[in-house]
């Protein structure tokens, strides 16, 4: 397929829209799981270990079974036999990899800080929350390991059944030799360590679960405030034994994701279980300061990057070395997390050759998983840090080591050195818009004076040039790498008597605005109005297929087979128009909602007509069936690659340690845009989440395994008085890869904000010495670099 | 996040107010704003088996000027602090300084009264009452007492107020001199890593979030007094203190802030 410009001609796509999911939201009338009102429902609460690793020696429940509206108390043990199979990891990445045994509640030991070790059942919250003071549990504190390299030693194995803390290495070195030659003649040779902080997700709405069973036939309702109700459904089946057909998943309104709620919980299964169990519904609401501890962390990894180049900074190799945080058990898909970074440590460079090894290893840490970005922001970060490093040896400008190294324009589709197909891309305008937004000669300027007078208020420029995988998954690819699923999406478009339609998508939305975007493509396509097109979702039953939300994947590919969808219900319509015209379907033109007679302009019939005349099938051609619906399934045949310059001024205060950011500036190509309203809203948000990691958010642990920013006083999420009015533009370079031309863009703006900042940080540092900071650059962190590059002290 | 069972009494008048303090003994607690109170309660850090909510008692709320001296009732939000034309007249600091506490949610709920009793070292409003040299009225079974801010805060969390007292007014001198507020943080909303209030050019000078009480910064009062430079006397800001460590701050890094937001805070209130 080639795609040079829209598809779209019916004025409804590429326009901004309001969303339409925004008056429910923003008035509070939307339900949550917390919202549902589940007559006779239990309330489920969790005795989580206070320890990051410890033998539960005995428990005792008899106490929390005396305190009023407790009616039960499992351990462990009770729930022994309860499973069918442990919780899921769906990514095996290596034949060899450890996936330690991981049952909703831990038996024997506690692995981390959060490990639930029994589970209460009462009559309220209130009760539940009373009954797990009343569970007295005997605990023989361990020895933690917390930290990747203390982990990576094996001087103390967390798991008896791996025998090791290393859950696998996962390497990708396509030309091992060249990889060495092309160091050996390097004439610039940087290696660059990097630290990503854990990371706490922070959905708006924390995670929260209902079981709801049937009387009499075996069925069993589960809400969940989850991204993959579908997937969702085939792994708690398996896991919990219970046939799929008997288990509905509904995901009602969901504050949020961020990857976190791509998981499949213990909470999720103990509802079921125990709602199985009680023959009553069973509910559980986290709380905050819970979720820190028991919803699945982000990054945290330690990376080295080593660039070769030759003497002008043209690079010549890449080669990266992961150390990764599985945590303290492997979640649904976090062993592949860092392999979705693993082909792009090179950037949006042009590089002949390429290396990438990723070790990943147990601590007694809440378990990691998937997190806005997951895999790309790691990459991203290594390289355009390491660049800004390159640019210094070579002596030129961060702009200028970029332009003398980016992909050439002709080269696309480009075949990568890690093995990928570039769909399409075009770099260097995004650099040279996003410079010219952000004044970068003016600000080099100011720089330049406030240096030169001794100011102590120092100016930081960094610069972040990107290109990202997204649009999961061409499921070939997903074999290849091991992942337990395909990466497809489904849709149906129907077309009602009245000529309104239903569109039933497979993407379960958690906040991104699917409705809105879904209406606008089908109505632009059939000529009607965006809020005549009602958008079904994320309930197993009524959309049964699907593969959910996450990944940037929704629009390239669920959007892809929502427009497949619509061009078959046009081309059926077509036929019966043709018919109703007396005509030869190739003489219909399709144009704003009528199909017409090429040369006859009097012989048309409006979509309307057809959608009743399909529904009565009073005369249809013959041997055709009644009704305008189509269901399409879409596998992509290629990930798509949205890229993009993001620039990012901040000013330090040499006295405090304080880093302000003062300007930000982002030049996007996601291809094609259906809203670009919903697309400037992921961009605001995303650039926001990242830069949260550049200077505010840290999951810190302390040497003991217990997290010391377990609210959000502790752990500091920005908020709006935090953000400044960001400069944004975009690109448009349709992807080949699908016929609307789209890329993704939920993740970009995390992306490529995390290295624009800390490179800005580093840069208005640099004339002391400093050429890295740890995130997130918080003003102590910053200011004892100072210190210590002044050598003194406070 | 789920808080313990609790009785709960409505108090309509301070007397009220007294007589369930003195009959519920140490297990009650008063609720203003709830702003400090509440969140406790839904970790279980704080289990009071009687809340007495004082949060009605409307003749306790209200600013008033006499002469040379500011009366603030004990139920007076943050946000009316914030607000008063009246304060921003007579107490320019306060006004001020209110209005740097969290956000504007909890300013429209937590009161004056609040947070002093909370004593809480890391909270803006008690430093400036301390560097203001206010005096707090206390009523109990026994009548109404005055204590001198420089008295009322004796720990972490702790402050002079008996079990069966409650804080009823809030008095500064009016105070027009020059002042500054230096608020270090990293969010809009947060508490101060380290705060510096500035009085009257100097003449007042306290920290927030310096110890395990809000402190007089006494030392670099007398410098200033003495005709030090804003920095000689900044340098000193730290002396005698024994600031605490978090994921923000330790310690030593606490001290230096102290010096640097000080000799800022001073220069700017003219010192
Ligand atoms: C998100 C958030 C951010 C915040 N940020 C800041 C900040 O940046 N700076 C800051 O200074 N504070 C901050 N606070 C705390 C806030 O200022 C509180 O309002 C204040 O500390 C307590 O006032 P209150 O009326 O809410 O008291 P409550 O919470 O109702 O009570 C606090 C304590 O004082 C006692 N008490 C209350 N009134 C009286 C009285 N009249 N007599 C005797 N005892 C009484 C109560 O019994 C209780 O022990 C923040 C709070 C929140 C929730």
């Amino acid at each position: 397929m080639t795609v040079t410009e829209t598809p779209f001609t019916g004025g409804i796509v590429g326009k901004p829209r309001l969303r339409r999911e925004d008056p429910a939201l923003l008035t509070g009338e939307a339900k949550f799981i917390d919202d549902l009102q589940i007559p006779g429902a239990l309330w489920l609460a969790c005795v989580r270990s206070p320890y990051a690793h410890a033998r539960i020696t005995g428990i005792d429940t008899s106490a929390a079974l005396a305190i009023a509206g407790v009616v039960a108390v499992y351990t462990g043990e009770d729930l022994a036999d309860a499973w069918a199979a442990p919780l899921p990891c769906a990514w095996p990445v290596t034949d060899d990899m450890k996936n330690p045994a991981h049952y909703p509640i831990a038996q024997g030991k506690a692995n981390y800080a959060g490990d639930i070790v029994a589970v209460v059942v009462a009559e309220s919250r209130y009760a539940a929350a009373d009954g797990i003071e009343g569970v007295v549990v005997d605990y023989e504190p361990l020895e933690a390991v917390v930290t990747i390299e203390d982990a990576e030693t094996d001087r103390l194995v967390i798991h008896d059944d791996c025998g090791t803390n290393v859950s696998y290495v996962w390497e990708l070195t396509p030309e091992p030799d060249a990889v060495t030659a092309a160091f050996a003649a390097a004439e610039h040779h940087i290696t660059e360590t990097f630290v990503h902080q854990r990371l706490i997700p922070t959905a708006m709405e924390p995670r929260g679960v209902a079981a709801v069973p049937a009387p009499h036939n075996g069925d069993m309702t589960l809400y969940s405030s989850t991204q993959i109700p579908h997937v969702l459904r085939v792994m708690a089946a398996l896991t919990v034994g219970i046939p799929e057909q008997k288990l509905r998943v509904i995901a009602p309104s969901v504050g949020g994701g961020f990857g976190c709620k791509l998981n499949v919980y213990a909470e999720e299964i103990l509802c079921i279980v125990l709602a199985q169990r009680h023959g009553v519904p069973v509910r559980w609401t986290e709380g905050r300061t819970e979720a820190a501890g028991s919803t699945v962390h982000g990054r945290a990894q330690r990376q080295t990057i080593e660039l070769a180049a030759d003497a002008d900074g043209k690079l010549t190799a890449v080669r990266a070395t992961l150390l990764a945080d599985m945590g303290a058990y492997l979640q649904l898909v976090a062993p592949g997390v860092p392999l979705l970074g693993a082909f792009l440590y090179h950037g949006l460079y042009d590089v002949p050759v390429y290396s990438f090894t990723c070790k990943s290893v147990f601590t007694n840490l809440t378990p990691t998983d998937a997190y806005r970005g997951a895999g790309r922001p790691e990459a991203t970060y290594a390289i355009e840090r390491a660049m800004d490093a390159l640019a210094v040896a070579v002596g030129v400008g961060q702009d200028e080591i970029r332009s003398r190294n980016f992909i050439p324009t002709e080269k696309f589709p480009y075949d990568s050195p890690a093995g990928l197909i570039f769909d399409s891309g075009n770099y260097q305008p995004t650099l040279d818009r996003a410079k010219e937004l952000i004044d970068w000669d003016g600000r080099r300027a100011e720089q330049a004076e406030r240096r030169a007078a001794g100011s102590t208020t120092h100016l930081g420029l960094g610069i972040s040039s990107y290109v990202e995988m997204c649009g999961l998954a061409p499921s070939r690819t997903l074999a290849a790498l091991n992942y337990g699923a395909g990466g497809w999406e489904s849709a149906t478009v129907r077309i009602l008597p009245t000529c309104k339609v239903q569109v039933v998508t497979g993407a379960t939305p958690h906040g991104q605005g699917h409705e809105t975007c879904w209406s606008m493509i089908v109505a632009d396509q059939l000529g009607i109005d965006p809020d005549d097109v009602e958008v079904l979702h994320s309930d197993t039953s009524i959309s049964p297929l699907g593969m959910d939300t996450y990944g940037s994947r929704s629009l390239a590919v669920g959007g892809t087979a929502i427009w497949m969808a619509t061009e078959q219900v046009i081309d059926k319509a077509r036929a019966i128009a043709a018919h109703m015209l007396e005509a030869n379907a190739d003489d219909l033109e399709f144009a704003g909602g009528t199909f017409s007679v090429r040369g006859s302009p009097d012989k048309e019939v409006p979509l309307a007509g057809v959608a009743f005349g399909a529904f009565t099938a009073h005369d249809l051609p013959d041997g055709m069936e009644p009704n305008l619906q189509a269901q399409v399934t879409f596998d992509p045949s290629n990930f798509v690659f949205p890229f993009g310059t993001h620039i990012a001024v901040v000013e330090v205060d040499e006295a405090t340690g304080a880093v302000e950011l003062l300007d930000y500036a982002a030049v996007d190509d996601c291809g094609n845009q259906i809203n670009p309203l919903i697309v400037e809203g992921q961009l605001h948000g995303g650039i926001v989440q990242g830069i949260a990691q550049a200077l505010w958010e840290d999951a810190a642990y302390d040497a003991d395994g217990q997290c010391r920013a377990a609210n959000l006083a502790d752990y500091l999420v920005p908020s709006a008085a935090e953000c400044i009015d960001m400069k944004l533009d975009h690109t448009v370079t349709p992807s080949p890869s699908n016929p609307m031309g789209v890329k993704g863009i939920g993740e970009a703006g995390t992306i490529a904000s995390t290295p624009a900042v800390m490179n800005a940080v580093v840069d208005a540092l640099r004339p002391m010495g400093i050429t890295d900071i740890t995130m997130p650059a918080s003003p102590m962190t910053v200011r004892r670099a100072i210190e210590a590059a002044q050598g003194g002290s406070a | 996040m789920i808080p313990a069972a609790v009785d709960y009494v409505l108090a309509d008048s301070a007397e009220a107010a007294i007589a369930a303090l003195t009959e519920a003994g140490d297990e009650a607690k008063l609720l203003a704003g709830g702003q400090s109170l509440v969140p406790l309660m839904r970790l279980r850090l704080a289990t009071p088996s009687v809340l007495i909510d004082i949060g009605r008692l409307d003749d306790l709320s209200g600013i008033s000027i006499d002469g040379d001296t500011v009366s603030i009732g004990a139920l007076t939000t943050h946000s009316a602090l914030e607000h008063s034309a009246d304060l921003a007249a007579a107490c320019p600091l306060l006004a001020h300084v209110a209005a740097q506490v969290g956000d504007p949610a909890v300013r429209h709920r937590g009161t004056l009264g609040g947070s002093l009793a909370h004593a809480d070292p890391a909270s803006d409003l008690p430093a400036a009452v301390l560097a203001l040299g206010g005096t707090l009225v206390a009523s109990g079974p026994g009548g109404s007492r005055e204590i001198a801010a420089t008295d009322f805060f004796t720990g972490f969390l702790e402050s002079a107020l008996g079990p069966d007292e409650l804080l009823t007014e809030v008095r500064v001198p009016v105070s027009t001199g020059g002042w500054c507020y230096q608020k270090f943080n990293r969010r809009a909303q947060d508490w101060a890593i380290v705060g510096v209030v500035v009085a009257e050019a100097g003449a007042g000078v306290a920290l927030v979030n310096m110890g395990s009480t809000p402190l007089r910064a006494s030392g670099v009062e007398a410098a200033v007094a003495g005709g030090a430079s804003a920095g000689d006397a900044a340098a000193v800001a730290a002396d005698g203190t024994e600031p605490p460590t978090d994921n923000n701050a330790d310690g030593d890094y606490r001290a230096h802030l102290a010096r640097v937001l000080t000799e800022r805070a001073l220069t700017a209130a003219g010192a």
